[in-house]
């Protein structure tokens, strides 16, 4: 139910070592924003620095258009869901869910109602007089998020909420927190996650966290699409997106490259006269490569392993050049492709571009 | 013989004996009573197997009966009998003549009090300890200065507060701090601030948190109802009413109190204070101990239900009693225990700072006195049933919460 902006926020340890630099944010009403990147790239610090639990050492975080950087986390109107649920385990789930309420001097039949209806949401109405220790790691998790809720705060704070949760059950709690999102449309959420199928999935817009800084932010079909970088482009997806060296030929509207490894290949990412000849990395993504026999072909090489999945079938290609090993992913079963050459190619406007890294569909 | 060369010597069979034992009497089992050949190995081997645990208990049950469980029975039945008759059985002669002699309850009344107040003040201490130690960068120098009583001895530090209470006529100079503490006090401002508004306040405010405690333990009794909580709150509120008269009076005390100054006191003869003078020795000890304990089981909460905490809301109070103290309630409990424990047994203080004189006697040390000096064994065997009596159910509750707290 509110809107945060961060504007150059930093966090540094000890006045020497940066964890994150010029982070520039907003954040909209209603927004569940996900915070993805590889570990130790500080996203769970921005987390808990819009949660007030570590200092922001540099810039400025508003939430609605109030600076809180020196606001203690109870009064920012923020709740958190922690990865291990943190629960009091001296406390009844109720007490657990009233607690904040009490510290708030709430009168008892607000409490009561909050309550309730935080209990209602989430299935919890059974277990209010138990302890933590006689739930299991679902009841769990949603207690946690029970937590947040009778409070009713501006922003949601996720913490890696599903990481300690079974591959059912995190699946099954994705889904619940889906639900809860679309139940209360306001709601401003942040959720940090390492896990890319639960940002594509809940993510209103994903922000990729590297580097110190943000890599790139768009909602996750855009990342997917069109991603900024070859951070972005190799860090969204699975398998990684394959990463070709080779040089302009041809400028206009639709670019050429003619690829190191031999085969040529067309982007729909427009180019200027005066980019013809430079050195570039075209990127590729394994689900977009397609078969072919013709002469039009972006990559040809010996398909070293193919891995059969069913639905798809990966092929792990000999390298070539100094190119890292590409991988493709055709539709159905393959597996007599092993130990044969193939040539690959792909539809122009699923070829990216990169020149020093950065995309040139952004250019 | 060198009693150095002595002491090697008796390690050296202590402890070779000891390897021999187990040795040669595994060997013995399985070469010579159940050898694992012939046709019979295999049964030979599983007999083997339930023998072998009782070869190893062996040495442990036999020194425990030969010293604990033997001297606990022969102290019963010595309780039950008259040394002077030869031996003849008297029945409970002898506790009736120890409950008609005044020092008897003298000791049992100090034992009490050693009970509430010495475990109460060393966990509370510990816990303040190890929660502001924990927090500094000096904390751990802190912390080893505050353990270190624990390496001295019970009567190491008698000696060394026998000292710290020393009195020396007024025209020397007083090498007991306390005195020459006593001494700087000389009825003006600074003496009123210190001994009459200070421990006056202190007084009051302890009469004040009472009167708290009783407020909100009224309240959850009118929230919750009747039921076996309530009664133990009530329990609660009526010791709380007793607490508030008694410091009241005490912090009258303050304010009237004529004191003596310019005199230098012999502190260890006051009745009524000098026991409390002797506890803070124990207190002294215990304290590292207690912080030891509880700063470990501090580290052990979870750092983020703390974190949960402050975006609820809570102030580091509440954080620490709401949230903190609730989980570490059982080593609270088991540390508590433990010290009740050494403190119902306390002698050595005693023994070495005043040997029960002044209204200063405890239990152990009025065995002691029966036992050795009067050579009573009648009433010296009975007081000392009367300790293990009272230790009983605090070890029997000790053990279980410390079993509890392992799970």
């Amino acid at each position: 139910m509110a809107e945060l902006k961060l504007t150059d926020v930093a966090k540094t340890y000890g006045g020497t070592v940066d964890v994150l630099k010029n982070i520039n944010l907003d954040i909209k009403k209603g927004e569940l924003i996900v915070f993805v990147g590889p570990s130790g790239c500080g996203k769970s610090t921005l987390l808990r620095m819009i949660a007030g639990l570590e200092k922001i050492t540099g810039g400025e975080l508003q939430i609605d258009g109030q600076v809180v950087n020196d606001v203690p986390p109870a009064q920012r109107g923020i709740a958190m869901v922690f990865q291990s649920y943190a629960l009091y385990p001296h406390m009844t789930v109720r007490e657990n869910m009233s607690f904040a309420l009490k510290l708030a001097k709430k009168s008892k039949a607000e409490i009561e109602e909050a309550v309730n209806r935080a209990a209602k949401i989430l299935q919890l109405d059974d277990y209010l007089d138990r302890l933590p220790k006689a739930l299991s790691g679902g009841q769990r998790q949603r207690v946690a998020i029970g937590r947040s809720i009778v409070r009713d705060p501006k922003v949601y704070l996720f913490d890696e909420p599903l990481s300690n949760l079974d591959a059912a059950l995190r699946v099954a709690t994705r889904i619940e927190i889906a639900q809860l999102k679309e139940s209360m449309p306001d709601s401003t959420m942040i959720y940090v996650t390492h896990d890319q199928v639960e940002a594509m999935t809940l993510a209103t817009r994903i922000v990729v966290l590297a580097n110190k800084g943000i890599a790139q932010v768009g909602t996750p079909l855009q990342l997917y699409e069109r991603p900024e970088n070859e951070f972005v482009a190799q860090f969204i997806g699975s398998p990684a997106m394959n990463l070709l060296a080779g040089e302009i030929t041809g400028t206009g509207a639709v670019t050429t490259i003619k690829l190191h490894g031999g085969g040529t290949v067309k982007s729909a990412a427009p180019t200027r006269d005066s980019d013809m000849g430079l050195q570039v990395n075209v990127g590729i993504r394994p689900e977009d490569m397609i078969e072919t026999t013709g002469e039009d072909y972006a990559f040809e090489g010996k398909v070293n392993i193919t891995e059969a999945l069913g639905e798809v079938t990966l092929l792990y290609f000999d390298k070539v050049g100094d190119n890292s090993a590409v991988i493709g992913k055709l539709p159905g079963i393959h597996a007599d492709l092993r130990g044969r050459s193939v040539r690959m190619a792909a539809s122009p406007d699923k070829v990216q571009v990169f020149l020093n890294g950065q995309s040139l569909y952004y250019r | 013989m060198n009693p150095a060369l002595q002491g090697l010597v008796t390690i050296i069979i202590g402890v070779g004996g000891c390897i021999a034992y187990f040795y040669f009497s595994n060997q013995f089992l399985d070469k010579v009573l159940l050898p694992a050949k012939s046709k019979n190995a295999g049964r030979n081997i599983n007999r083997a197997n339930l023998i072998r645990p009782w070869l190893f208990l062996f040495p442990a049950i036999f020194a425990l009966g030969l010293y604990l469980a033997y001297p606990v029975v022969a102290t019963l039945w010595y309780s039950l009998t008259d040394r002077n008759q030869g031996g003849a059985f008297v029945g409970f002669a002898n506790y009736q003549r120890m409950m008609a002699e005044p020092k008897f309850w003298e000791a049992l009344r100090n034992n009490m009090l050693w009970l509430i107040i010495v475990p109460a003040a060393s966990t509370a201490f510990g816990l303040l300890a190890a929660q502001l130690t924990d927090r500094i960068k000096w904390g751990a120098i802190a912390k080893s200065l505050i353990f270190m009583p624990m390496a001295i001895s019970f009567v190491g530090a008698s000696v060394i507060f026998k000292l710290i209470y020393d009195t020396r006529p007024v025209d020397q100079n007083q090498i007991g701090a306390l005195n020459a503490l006593w001494l700087q006090f000389d009825g003006g401002i600074g003496s009123f601030l210190i001994l009459r508004l200070l421990p006056g306040a202190l007084m009051i405010s302890a009469a004040a948190l009472a009167l708290f405690l009783v407020y909100t333990n009224m309240q959850a009794i009118r929230e919750k109802g009747a039921g076996a909580g309530s009664a133990l709150r009530a329990v609660l509120i009526a010791v709380m009413a007793f607490v508030i008269y008694s410091t009241l009076g005490l912090a009258y005390g303050a304010f009237t109190n004529v004191h003596p100054y310019g005199e230098p006191q012999t502190w260890l003869t006051i009745p009524g204070w000098n026991s409390f003078l002797l506890m803070v020795v124990l207190i002294w000890i215990q304290t590292g101990f207690a912080m030891v304990i509880l700063s470990a089981a501090l580290r052990g909460i979870p750092e983020e239900t703390i974190e949960a905490a402050i975006v609820d809301g809570a102030n580091p109070f509440q954080v620490f009693f709401k949230i903190k103290m609730p989980q570490i309630s059982g080593t609270i409990v088991v540390v508590w225990t433990t010290i009740t424990l050494v403190v119902l047994k306390v002698f050595d203080i005693v023994f070495a700072m005043t040997n029960g004189q002044w209204e200063t006697q405890v239990l152990a040390n009025y065995m002691f006195d029966k036992l050795f000096r009067a050579s009573d064994w009648g009433v010296g065997s009975a007081s000392a049933m009367v300790i293990m009596l009272l230790v009983s159910p605090i070890l029997v509750w000790n053990v279980y919460n410390a079993r509890k707290e392992m799970r």
